[in-house]
């Protein structure tokens, strides 16, 4: 074991920037970090221990016990759910026999819920060994816990188990015009790099993550810096739920992602790139490590890039579970070998990011934008979409429609048009821009995509009549307490009284003043957390709470007060303890007189 | 001319790099905070000295001071949010004060004093929290943990040992010991490093010391956390 441990550390040159892809490589070898690999690791990288136990103890993906050799994770977000999730893992849980969040006996398997992978259009989704697997069913679950049962080898699997489709059902004007490797640069080449950043700066491109900042002069401020070490990051941490774009932006997509990347570092002046890739896109490493390779060969990666002098690299890095990543700031905490925890602002990461240099982090459709921009101008691209948003946004949609997938329009498309699109009736309400977003309701969908009225990084998930919008706020709070990075008081404890509050309501034991309770504790978190999760956590019960009042005061006792749990449950222990059962021993929740 | 900011329309004067919590000490002006110390680095976590700033909330004592920034520090709202967050903190731990050697000289029993605290008005959480009372000298009662980080940042640029970090995830937060064992016996903490004395709360504790000063006679039994903060912070910034 030492000897791996050690042929680990050596791959990654005993980096302590690198502690993530070394805990993953250790955790995939031996399902767990054990307290002697992390002694094994102090002394070889000269970090503290603590660093390397809370890296374990924050990611998701990491563990300090052992997981089974088949380690199984199921999507928890609610497309999964609506796909019929919680019958098939109570399935799975009792094919395998397994409890949920636990290993087997005989180390074998373990199951547990993870938060959404990314395959809402495919699902219920999960991840063995974190790997993608789409389209569960009983029959295939049938077959996968023979498989396990038997030890069979994943790569032994049949593949179609692993079959992750695109989807692209409405191609627009990105989408259908891709640029060839290498066209881009040679077209800012030409042009030069004044003239190529005042193309992109016409194009009216903004940050496709959702934030919208401006991509020309988050590239331009981060050129002015005094300091000439920059770096360029590509924020493929795609973790809102109900959100795949870079998922098939990086599957079919990935050259003209680069090439933005690369376009990028040639107008910043940076030499070194990283791709964050969330975990559970393990699926497509290897083959953009490929395409990298094959740009290198090609010259459009590396050393004198183009024969042009420049010189850049891009280092592909894993995520290991934490949605909280996909803010800037933690993302580049993590690529430094940390927890991910956002920092505080200012300085921003164009004057201070990774290593504390200049570093312009972008998401990856902003990168696939920008490339081709460089090559047709920004007047292409502006003469697309509204004012105050221009060119198209590519969607991820899921949920109750026929055709779930991906989908491009042009800033200021009417939402109406887009449920007519993917075949949607019916419709009850939509979620936009995931969790974090908002949800409207039937008489919204004359509402536009645009920053200025519905803006999205991508998620589009819809809901019909069928579907109860408690069920749907409940996942998402669970979602956002789960994946609180703790760093904040209001965020790390708001998230879960937010929880706890919202449960109480929606099982029943809310009585008057709790809704006003709950919306209180809404705006406080919302009002005082550090970032952009915290402020964002209590979108869910808001934007429901204002549309459907209705649904929450139903689910109210019709008294002045109700204990905020069930009574009689609690008296157990001491029914057991007095070996009791008579009618006295227990309590009605409420008494008679009372009601 | 220097440059200044307004605090609840007091015209202040700040030097560039200060932060608001900067400027606002210097100039005896009180902003309720529990993870700051003018001492250490500023962590902005506890968001107890969230101020409005031209409208925006911040944390004051992580955002830097800029020529002419209106800033609200007293109001109805942020007393109140400010309360709300000190309610939090008591129901994350386990915080009896009666019982704590630490009562009267506790700066989250001074915030809330401070505050008008009279309840906790939240769910608690009754935390499954451990203590080791395995060093000679020094206790931890990870019950009455708020997560300021002072430890940990006293050991790193104080005592230059890293004896303490924070580990877990959101709500699962907890802090841990660089040993071995995990345990403070087998840690480089001595009583005499600054990070056995900076914990607000009765979290970190030098044994057999507890009960010297009678309980009413101690520093929040006398006086407002405000007085007190500003004596110690206002002294240091001179």
């Amino acid at each position: 074991m030492q000897a791996f441990i050690q042929s680990v550390i050596d791959k990654y040159e005993a980096s302590p920037v690198r502690l993530l892809p070394i805990l993953r490589d250790i955790q995939a070898e031996y399902q767990h970090i054990s307290g002697t690999t992390v002694e094994q690791l102090t002394t070889a990288l000269n970090i503290p221990r603590t660093q390397i136990i809370s890296v374990i103890e924050f990611y998701s993906f990491l563990h300090a016990t052992p997981t089974g050799q088949y380690d199984l994770l199921i999507s928890d977000s609610i497309t999964d759910h609506m796909l019929g999730k919680q019958d098939l893992m109570a399935y799975f849980a009792s094919q395998l026999k397994v409890t949920i969040g636990e290993t087997r006996a005989d180390g074998l398997v373990s199951l547990n819920n993870t938060s959404c992978s990314g395959m809402c259009d495919q699902g219920p989704a999960g991840l063995v060994n974190g790997h993608a697997l789409t389209r569960l069913d009983r029959p295939r679950i049938d077959a996968i816990v023979a498989l396990i049962n038997q030890q069979v080898p994943l790569t032994q699997w049949p593949t179609e188990f692993f079959t992750v489709d695109d989807n692209i059902y409405l191609a627009g004007l990105l989408l259908k015009n891709p640029v060839t490797p290498g066209e881009a640069l040679k077209a800012r080449y030409q042009k030069g790099l004044a003239e190529t950043l005042k193309e992109i700066e016409m194009s009216g491109l903004r940050g496709r993550g959702g934030a919208g900042f401006k991509t020309a002069l988050k590239w331009r401020f981060c050129s002015e810096e005094a300091e000439t070490e920059r770096y360029v990051v590509c924020n493929a941490d795609e973790g809102e739920p109900g959100t795949f774009k870079d998922r098939v932006l990086l599957n079919t997509y990935a050259h003209q992602v680069f090439e933005g990347m690369t376009l990028c570092a040639s107008i910043i002046g940076a030499e070194q790139g990283f791709l964050y890739l969330r975990g559970e896109y393990l699926h497509l490493y290897n083959k953009l490590q490929n395409i990298l390779l094959e740009r290198r060969e090609a010259g459009l990666l590396g050393h004198n890039i183009l024969a042009q002098g420049l010189n850049f690299d891009i280092e592909i890095r894993l995520g290991c579970g934490a949605y909280i990543c996909g803010e800037e700031s933690a993302l580049i905490e993590s690529l430094e070998g940390k927890r991910g925890i956002p920092r505080n602002r200012p300085p921003y990461p164009v004057s201070q990011g990774f290593l504390n240099k200049p570093t312009v982090v972008n998401n990856v459709e902003t990168f696939f934008a920008a490339s081709k921009i460089a090559v047709t101008g920004g007047q292409w691209f502006a003469s697309v979409g509204t004012e105050q948003s221009q060119g198209t946004k590519i969607l991820s949609i899921s949920g109750d429609c026929n055709k779930p997938g991906i989908y491009e329009y042009p800033f200021g498309t009417p939402i109406i048009q887009v449920l007519q699109d993917c075949g949607a009736a019916d419709v009850l309400g939509i979620q936009i821009g995931g969790p974090s977003g908002t949800f409207i309701g039937q008489d919204e969908f004359q509402r536009t995509l645009a920053f200025e009225d519905l803006a999205t990084g991508g998620s589009f998930i819809i809901f019909n009549q069928t579907r109860n919008i408690l069920d749907i706020v409940k996942n998402f709070t669970h979602f956002f307490a789960h994946e609180s990075c703790g760093f904040c008081t209001p965020c790390r404890v708001g998230t879960s009284l937010l929880k706890k509050q919202l449960d109480k309501i929606v099982d029943g034991y809310g009585s008057a003043g709790d809704v006003a309770a709950l919306e209180e504790l809404c705006q406080l978190v919302k009002n005082n957390s550090h970032c952009g999760l915290g402020q964002t956590a209590a979108n869910p019960i808001l934007s429901t709470l204002q549309r459907y009042p209705e649904n929450y005061a139903q689910q109210l006792k019709d008294i002045s007060y109700e204990p905020g749990f069930d009574l009689d449950a609690s008296l157990e222990t001491a029914r057991r303890l007095a070996k009791r059962n008579d009618a006295g021993a227990h309590l009605a929740q409420v008494e008679d007189n009372q009601v | 001319m220097s440059q200044t900011i307004t605090i609840d329309g007091q015209e202040i004067p700040y030097e560039e790099g200060q932060t608001i919590m900067d400027a606002a000490i210097a100039a005896n002006i009180y902003i309720p905070h529990l993870c700051h110390n003018p001492e250490y680095e500023p962590h902005g976590s506890c968001k107890l000295c969230t101020v409005k700033v031209n409208g925006r909330n911040c944390s004051a004592c992580t955002f830097p001071a800029m020529q002419g920034q209106d800033i609200i520090n007293h109001s109805d709202d942020l007393e109140h949010d400010r309360k709300r967050i000190t309610q939090m903190l008591f129901v994350e731990g386990n915080h009896f004060c009666p019982a704590c050697e630490k009562t009267g000289n506790c700066q989250l029993q001074g915030i809330a004093y401070y505050l008008d605290m009279h309840d906790n008005h939240f769910p608690h959480f009754f935390a499954n929290r451990e203590m080791d009372a395995s060093h000679p000298d020094i206790l931890i009662d990870h019950n009455r943990c708020i997560f300021c980080n002072l430890c940990v940042r006293a050991s790193q640029e104080k005592d230059h040992k890293n004896v303490f970090a924070i580990s877990g995830r959101g709500i699962n937060k907890c802090l841990i010991i660089n040993s071995k064992s995990g345990k403070l016996k087998d840690s480089e903490l001595d009583i005499n490093d600054c990070a056995a004395h900076i914990c607000p709360t009765g979290a970190i504790l030098i044994k057999r010391t507890g009960y010297q000063v009678p309980i009413g006679q101690r520093t929040y039994d006398q006086h407002k956390i405000d007085e007190i903060s500003l004596a110690k912070e206002h002294k240091h910034h001179d």
